[in-house]
């Protein structure tokens, strides 16, 4: 068999696990590896500026393709700028195997240089973590990784690598498990038949339906089916923010986001419903407002891969562990080889209904006649401009609540936004990693002054490797989100909200060999947007100043139900 | 309400404190734990008792059971079950107290395993309560010294906790 060192294990493992690309950042403890990486040429190494990057980048590659995301770091603070990232995968539940380099094994403990208990800091955020004691067990390791990783309900894994376990001069007979076999792991594989059954019996005597579907469609690649459901039996269908794309965001029976910041009639349908079919969501505090008065008249149907996220929030009747493709389709095909469909008349009031909060708000907002540009026409110019073909990542704030509203997605894996952590940040690096998935592909990124700066020597990065992602700033020169709530619950004490040094960002983009461009006036805006993405080759950085004193709305009232809603600043439900 | 859970989970390092880590991560405290190989070395036997509601105690269990080296976990607390658990206890015997310390220990069936002439040393097995009841009787004044090992316990009958 064939003999090679830890280090040459690590980068074998991961061409047999048919990575192709990984994205990190070297350091002392990892520098075998790097060596072994710097020997083959069938995994691309992206160099980041920093690890959290890394971790985005890899989280971006990883929610576009469906394919884990890989990331390696050094010890100490390499592993440790990587923690914002483990956890934003973690919360959206993504499959990331992180490789963290550690001091060597019998420094451990010992306060070495640049080193830290990684495992330890890792374990809440973190579906699993794995420390090599010995290189023998590095393919074993790999490959349980990458199995815990992407099965189940994803999420990301640690591998920690103390460095004299990579060392070139142990060498050790290499062959990678085909299989692999876990008794304490075994993710469900079929959702149970009979409580398919029921649920389905509950779905045809239906009076006012809807469909609740949320991230775990897109991961679980369950939108065609959610999809064939949704118009086989005419349901009203709403995503969560994770879940847009799950279902084609232009459709008519489309009803919009629900929650926090969703449509007025999504709220108002998911309140007034009788029968909710929660699908791979699973009932976060921003889409239900208070639990308790959440949709009163409700049986819920909770399909999810992972018992845990079942009854957690909001009890279901109908409880459903298992793949939420599998389940769907066993769904579809019940329902296609029964006579029986709901109640064609009672749909049919209960769309009247619809179609009349739809015209009530709509998502309307007030555009200034000559007055500053509003951020909802920014994402609008670029839906336009794009087609509403393009990636689009975001940031954390109201510009990722505006694209999120205005951006319609019609395919899954094309909304691409921390939604569970909220990481500011995540926009730019998110962005590359798509762009390395899908180099001719339409990637922008939608940030705002505070977001961009998290992370903004990336913009380096995307020099080095010539990724031409549109950067779409809707600058405010506030952060938006909290001067929001500090207008609506603080008394308008804008207090550190407020940004009075902006770098000029056409020139900060043009240092970094990228082309800039501002925008002031909506008049300029969609010109602007068409030249941008004309410069195919390029990465532009459109700096676009906008409305600060824009709110998003429609805006849950805090403690209420889901149809207590602010639907401007001054209108509520 | 008072809960046994009974985990049984891989013998390997990491796995007690991702165990101990859901627990204090939610701000539910660990009574009591005893943890040790079982017949299968790969395998550890965990018994914890905890305090909560079956709200709490079934998120906690749907989270222990998330856990990767978790392989099987029972609420022992659901159904009929034995428990038990071991005290050490250091009690002062000297003058008249020395004999009554004897009979009390007799009475519940415990075992003096270590004397000197001021001290009994006493080993006393039983459930939380008989042993929270002998400290008791014995009385504060007297005693010097308590190690207790933590509730350990079985199903009743048939049932077994195994892969």
């Amino acid at each position: 068999m064939e003999k090679l060192s830890g280090a040459e294990m690590l980068v074998r493992a991961l061409q047999d696990e048919g990575v192709e690309i990984i994205f990190g950042y070297p350091g002392g403890a990892v520098l075998h590896i790097y060596d072994a990486l710097f020997q083959q040429d069938k995994v691309q190494h992206i160099l980041v500026r920093h690890e959290q990057a890394a971790t985005h980048a890899a989280d971006g590659y990883s929610r576009a393709t469906g394919k884990p995301g890989v990331v390696l770091v050094t010890s100490g603070p390499g592993a440790t700028n990587a923690v914002t990232g483990i956890a934003t995968a973690y919360m959206d539940s993504i499959p990331m195997v992180v490789l963290s380099g550690q001091v060597r094994s019998d420094w451990i403990g010992d306060d070495a240089f640049q080193e830290t208990d990684m495992v330890g800091i890792c374990r809440p955020i973190v579906k699993h973590s794995f420390s090599v004691r010995k290189p023998e067990d590095i393919p074993e390791m790999m490959k349980k990784a990458f199995y815990i990783a992407t099965t189940g309900r994803p999420g990301p894994v640690l591998v920690d690598i103390p460095k004299d376990q990579t060392s070139p001069l142990v060498k050790v007979p290499y062959e990678y498990p085909k299989k692999v076999k876990m008794r304490s792991y075994s993710p469900v594989a079929r959702g149970h038949s009979g409580q398919i059954r029921k649920a389905v019996d509950e779905m045809l005597k239906a009076r006012r339906p809807v469909i609740y579907a949320g991230g775990g469609v897109i991961l679980g690649d369950g939108s065609e089916y959610l999809t064939k459901l949704a118009k086989l039996l005419n349901f009203p269908v709403t995503n969560t923010l994770m879940g847009l794309g799950a279902y084609p965001g232009s459709d008519s029976q489309f009803l919009g986001m629900l929650g926090m910041h969703g449509t007025y009639e999504a709220n108002m349908v998911m309140h007034s419903s009788d029968l909710i079919v929660a699908v791979g969501a699973r009932f976060d505090d921003r889409v239900t407002n208070h639990a308790e008065k959440f949709c009163p008249g409700a049986t819920v149907i909770h399909v999810d891969v992972d018992p845990a996220s079942i009854s957690k929030n909001v009890r279901a009747d109908v409880p459903i562990v298992g793949p939420v493709r599998q389940v769907l389709e066993e769904m579809v095909s019940m329902i296609e080889e029964s006579p029986d469909r709901p109640d064609a008349k009672a749909l049919q009031r209960w769309w009247d209904e619809i179609k009349g909060w739809r015209e009530y708000h709509g998502l309307r907002y007030e555009v200034n006649d000559g007055g500053p540009m509003k951020p909802q026409q920014v994402v609008q110019a670029l839906y336009k401009a794009t087609k509403g073909d393009a990636y689009v990542t975001s940031d954390v704030g109201q510009h990722q609540m505006f694209a999120a509203q205005f951006y319609k997605f019609d395919k899954p894996r094309r909304w691409i936004n921390s939604g569970g952590l909220g990481t500011m940040g995540f926009g730019l690096p998110s962005a590359i990693g798509v762009q390395f998935a899908f180099p001719d592909a339409m990637v922008a990124c939608v940030t705002g002054e505070g977001s961009i700066q998290m992370n903004i020597q990336e913009l380096s990065t995307c020099l080095q490797y010539g990724l031409p992602i549109k950067i779409i700033n809707i600058n405010n020169q506030a952060l938006g989100m909290v001067r929001q709530w500090q207008d609506m619950q603080y008394g308008g004490r804008h207090s550190q909200s407020y940004m009075d040094s902006l770098p000029d960002f056409v020139r900060l983009a043009e240092s970094y060999g990228h082309v800039g461009i501002r925008v002031d006036r909506i008049e300029d805006l969609d010109e602007a947007m068409e030249k941008a993405f004309s410069l195919k080759d390029r990465l532009v950085f459109m700096d676009i100043y906008v409305d600060p004193s824009e709110h998003v709305y429609p805006m849950h009232i805090a403690d209420g139900s889901m149809r207590d809603m602010w639907l401007s600043k001054t209108e509520r439900t | 309400m008072r809960r046994i859970i009974s985990i049984l989970m891989e013998n390997e390092p990491g796995a007690l404190s991702r165990v101990v880590g859901l627990f204090s991560q939610r701000g539910y405290n660990i009574e009591t734990l005893t943890v040790a190989p079982t017949e299968d070395r790969t395998l550890s036997r965990l018994t914890l008792t905890t305090f909560g509601d079956d709200r709490q105690i079934e998120r906690i269990t749907k989270n222990l059971n998330k856990l990767i080296e978790v392989v099987k976990l029972v609420d022992l607390t659901e159904g009929p079950h034995i428990e038990r658990e071991l005290m050490l206890c250091k009690v002062k015997a000297t003058g008249a107290q020395r004999a009554e310390v004897k009979r009390t220990v007799d009475i519940f069936r415990g075992q003096i395993v270590d004397v000197t002439s001021s001290v009994y040393t006493v080993q006393l097995a039983g459930t939380s309560d008989k042993l929270d009841a002998f400290v008791g009787t014995i009385g504060d004044a007297q005693v010097l010294e308590v190690v207790r090992t933590g509730v350990s316990g079985i199903s009743r009958g048939e049932k077994v906790l195994s892969i």
